[in-house]
């Protein structure tokens, strides 16, 4: 393929993983923005909801469409209903204090990890997509007759991945409204600004961490149900989407969800396009080193504004 | 006798996000006086003495310090030059003893030599009574009494200018007395520099008293001056 | 007794018990308490800086890595003898640390476990890049007959077992040592108020880099013998797992105590080691100790005892 086509293809293989990246790191970003903790288990909600997405789809009869729809509507609320219990029994012990929450975070993550290893297995589980439609894409050329469309060999995508774009922007849509229009957004976003202030308005903080942090865990699930089809259920895979996720925050800038999305972006996207010419783990290297960086040298993210 | 000055400022100035906290404060304090700062709430006092010691960095203007331009220098290199500050929220050791509250103040400047340590932690708690208590954590002690251990740490560090922001706060009037009486000891050996709210301390113990308004020196004088001075009760009372 | 000789008489009588176990106990916890003690200097290292200084850092698998791949590196490729080698793993732990505290230390609390974090990260994905010397996620034994120094045959299990215990032995002393210098207890006073230690004059930076260097050259010291007594190098060390595991075992210990660590060791290799013999996921284990630690007793087992019984507990 020549390198135009080629690009094209790395790009839309990018977007895919953006749209996923976006739904979990916006996840991460708001329970970091409205209870300023870092949850370290953020990719076992992410596995866990891929999980629970192949359990309900394999129990499920008919057209794999059927599975698909009911597993999108319930694994992110399972997963959000088990980060609500998990805030209950251990976050709201240990008072939100930002480091034993990572401390306790850590140890979530290996709960959850090893009992997904004893219950699931360690193999991997695909899930069948509701569609997928094999799409060739046009590119153009300019040859003896001018300016033509040509088909070449390899050049496409699937309906399926062109969906899970289009839910992202959906849902992320859905997250905005929720966040600037509904009572419980306003309560969230007032919560994030003062937490003594919002209390002394009669507003229940702690039901609102205990929602937040299942919808932070429900958005990371319902960006792995969307991925599944594409990439199999495995019980190590919330690794990842936890690296990456941390990288998307911190450039985007800890909880500003605009920067968060454009982060995602950015980097779902030129990881889709650099690992393509660079070794992925060279690419890995950088990335991993660019974030220790942007948090020494500019804590408030690419996009943030500086603290006055 | 003609006085050497210790502490000298040039149009020091800092600003807040665009609200400026202090403002062109000349200053100057010679060598062995108890020199007051006073002023209304926000008139900028703790911010100007966090400028001195280096804990607030200035946005302009210069430091001197025993004949030492020390503007550039961070706070704990300005302290290791001979000053000592109090914090005027207590800012003690809590979970440590009081020995080792003082011993900590002491060893940066004497070295960790045990016996030496023990005598100056010794002399520093007893000169302000709190000899008894010298193995309890410094968290079991009254405010007052953290106060009072705040002061022992700055004794301990033999400063030639012991900076005490808001030292009578929290005490009791038999506390003040005492208080009173140990800062004209401690001037002995020491220059002091005291942000202070109550005018009967200063007024008692101040060669001269500075006056800072709205982050500039409103006045400056020996005490009798201060009281007689017109700005000054217009800015205290409102009045003109 | 002052309570420097009572802690002094504590550690001492702690080492005098493990040279004991070395002739009592059957050769598989034999084997398993050289493992120990080698770890316990690891997490020795990391409670210098969790412990005293209050810096919690998610990146120690750096420099546990960085001394063992020094060392190793050093025999594989230039055929250096072992103790020359351990000397390159040490040093390569040292720069490491002075490199990463200096970077590091300009951010605090949750900001400096995330660098550390992604450092240490950046380290293990360049321990997997640069694959051609280091063999990758495979890594690569060191092989007995060059595991000897002065003539000593470090695969024997009794050379071994003293081997461990020397290195446990110098790090425990060294470390009590530490704790009750004077640079030490600034150490302690930064902990406590980091603010109040800066205004007494002491450089609180210094203070804390020279730390970062000593808990990291510890754990590199850790890491490159571990390597060279048990003969294998392995990517494996560099994982996240091997940032978490010292601070679970100084959690579990009893972090800002020197016994502490040790303790914490012990009793997590045994948990580990009790229910990987009942199923697969044994990392199970640890999530739960660490969610209960953070639970029930933020101070740890040891530092439980320091806070009802002995207060004098360095």
């Amino acid at each position: 393929m020549d390198f135009g086509p080629y690009l094209l293809l790395a790009s839309l293989e990018g977007a895919v993983m953006a749209a996923v990246l976006a739904l979990t790191a916006v996840g991460l970003s708001v329970v970091f923005g409205v209870m300023r903790v870092v949850n370290v288990a953020h990719g076992e909600f992410f596995m866990l909801g891929a999980v629970l997405a192949w359990w309900v789809a394999s129990w499920a009869v008919g057209h794999p469409a059927i599975g698909f729809v009911l597993a999108l509507i319930l694994a992110p609320i399972l997963v959000g209903l088990i980060a609500s219990a998990a805030d209950m029994v251990v976050l709201k012990r240990v008072e939100y204090d930002p480091e034993r929450t990572i401390v306790a975070t850590i140890g979530l993550l290996y709960i959850i990890q090893q009992v997904t290893l004893m219950t699931f297995g360690p193999e991997a589980r695909p899930v069948q997509p509701p569609f997928n439609q094999r799409l060739s894409l046009p590119w153009f050329e300019f040859g003896e007759n001018g300016f033509e469309l040509v088909w070449p060999w390899g050049l496409g995508t699937t309906s399926y991945k062109l969906f899970v774009i289009a839910a992202a922007i959906v849902i992320l849509l859905g997250v905005w409204a929720l966040m600037s229009r509904t009572k419980l957004g306003l309560y969230m976003r007032a919560t994030q600004l003062d937490r003594q202030m919002a209390q002394a308005f009669g507003i229940n903080v702690e039901r609102v961490y205990v929602s937040v942090f299942g919808f932070g865990a429900g958005l990371a699930a319902l960006g792995a149900v969307l991925i599944v089809p594409i990439q199999q259920a495995h019980y190590l895979m919330g690794g990842d989407p936890l690296l990456l996720s941390f990288i998307v925050v911190i450039i985007g800038g800890l909880g500003s969800l605009f920067g968060t999305v454009v982060a995602a972006v950015l980097i779902g996207m030129s990881d889709g396009v650099i690992s393509m010419f660079f070794s992925p783990t060279l690419a890995k290297i950088l990335s991993t080193l660019l974030v220790a960086f942007i948090l020494i040298f500019r804590p408030q993210g690419l996009f943030g504004k500086r603290a006055a | 006798m003609a006085s050497v000055t210790l502490l000298s400022t040039k149009g020091l100035s800092r600003s807040f996000g665009g609200i400026r906290a202090v403002e062109n404060v000349d200053f100057e304090l010679p060598e062995g006086q108890i020199r007051a700062l006073i002023g209304p709430n926000g008139a900028g006092k703790s911010t100007f003495v966090g400028l001195l010691c280096g804990r607030i960095a200035a946005s302009s203007g210069s430091v001197r310090f025993m004949d030492r331009d020390i503007s550039h220098l961070p706070a704990h290199r300005r302290i290791a030059l001979g000053m000592a500050y109090t914090f005027q929220i207590t800012s003690v050791f809590a979970r440590l003893s009081l020995y080792e509250n003082v011993a900590l103040a002491a060893r940066r400047s004497i070295g960790s030599d045990r016996a030496s340590v023990d005598r100056e932690v010794a002399s520093a708690l007893e000169r302000v009574g709190l000899t008894e208590r010298t193995d309890q954590p410094a968290e079991d002690l009254s405010y007052g009494h953290q106060r009072l251990l705040e002061i022992a740490m700055g004794i301990a560090q033999h400063p030639k200018l012991l900076i005490l922001d808001e030292p009578t706060q929290g005490l009791a009037d038999s506390e003040i007395r005492q208080f009173n009486a140990l800062v004209r000891e401690l001037n002995a050996e020491a220059t002091i520099l005291l942000i202070e709210h109550n005018m009967d301390v200063v007024m008692e113990i101040a060669d001269a008293i500075t006056v800072l308004n709205f982050g500039e020196v409103l006045a400056e004088g020996p005490p009798e001056e201060i009281r007689q001075n017109r700005a000054v009760q217009a800015a205290y009372l409102g009045t003109g | 007794m002052r309570p420097e000789a009572k802690s002094l008489a504590l550690h001492l009588g702690l080492l005098a018990l493990l040279v004991i176990a070395q002739f009592v106990v059957s050769p598989f916890h034999h084997g398993n308490l050289s493992r120990i003690m080698v770890l316990a200097v690891f997490a020795i290292g990391y409670n210098v800086l969790f412990g005293y200084v209050g810096l919690l850092s998610l990146g120690h698998a750096l420099f546990f890595s960085a001394g063992m791949y020094g060392m190793g590196l050093a025999m594989q490729h230039l055929g250096v003898s072992a103790l020359a080698a351990i000397a390159v793993g040490v040093f390569s732990a040292f720069v490491l640390s002075a490199v990463v505290g200096a970077v590091a230390l300009r951010t605090t609390g949750v900001a400096f476990m995330i660098v550390t974090l992604m450092l240490a990260q950046a380290g293990y994905l360049a321990i997997l890049y640069f694959g051609a010397y280091t063999r990758g996620d495979e890594g690569f034994v060191i092989q007995p007959e060059f595991r000897t120094i002065a003539g000593l045959d470090l695969t024997d299990p009794t050379v071994r077992y003293f081997a461990a215990f020397f290195v446990l032995a110098a790090c425990l002393l060294l470390t009590l040592r530490l704790v009750h210098s004077s640079f030490g207890r600034v150490l302690v006073a930064i902990r406590e108020n980091e603010e109040r230690a800066r205004m007494l004059g002491y450089d609180v930076f210094r203070h804390k880099l020279i730390a970062v260097i000593i808990s990291g050259t510890l754990s590199g010291a850790a890491g490159a013998v571990y390597g060279l007594l048990f003969g294998y190098v392995g990517a494996t060390f560099a994982t996240v797992q091997y940032s978490i595991l010292p601070l679970l075992w100084v959690l579990l210990g009893g972090a800002g105590t020197v016994i502490g660590p040790f303790i914490g060791t012990l009793f997590m290799f045994y948990l580990i080691d009790f229910s990987s013999g009942l199923t697969s996921a044994y990392m199970v284990v640890a999530g739960v100790v660490l969610v209960l630690l953070t639970l029930f007793a933020p101070q740890g087992l040891a530092g439980e005892v320091k806070r009802r019984l002995l207060p004098w507990l360095p």
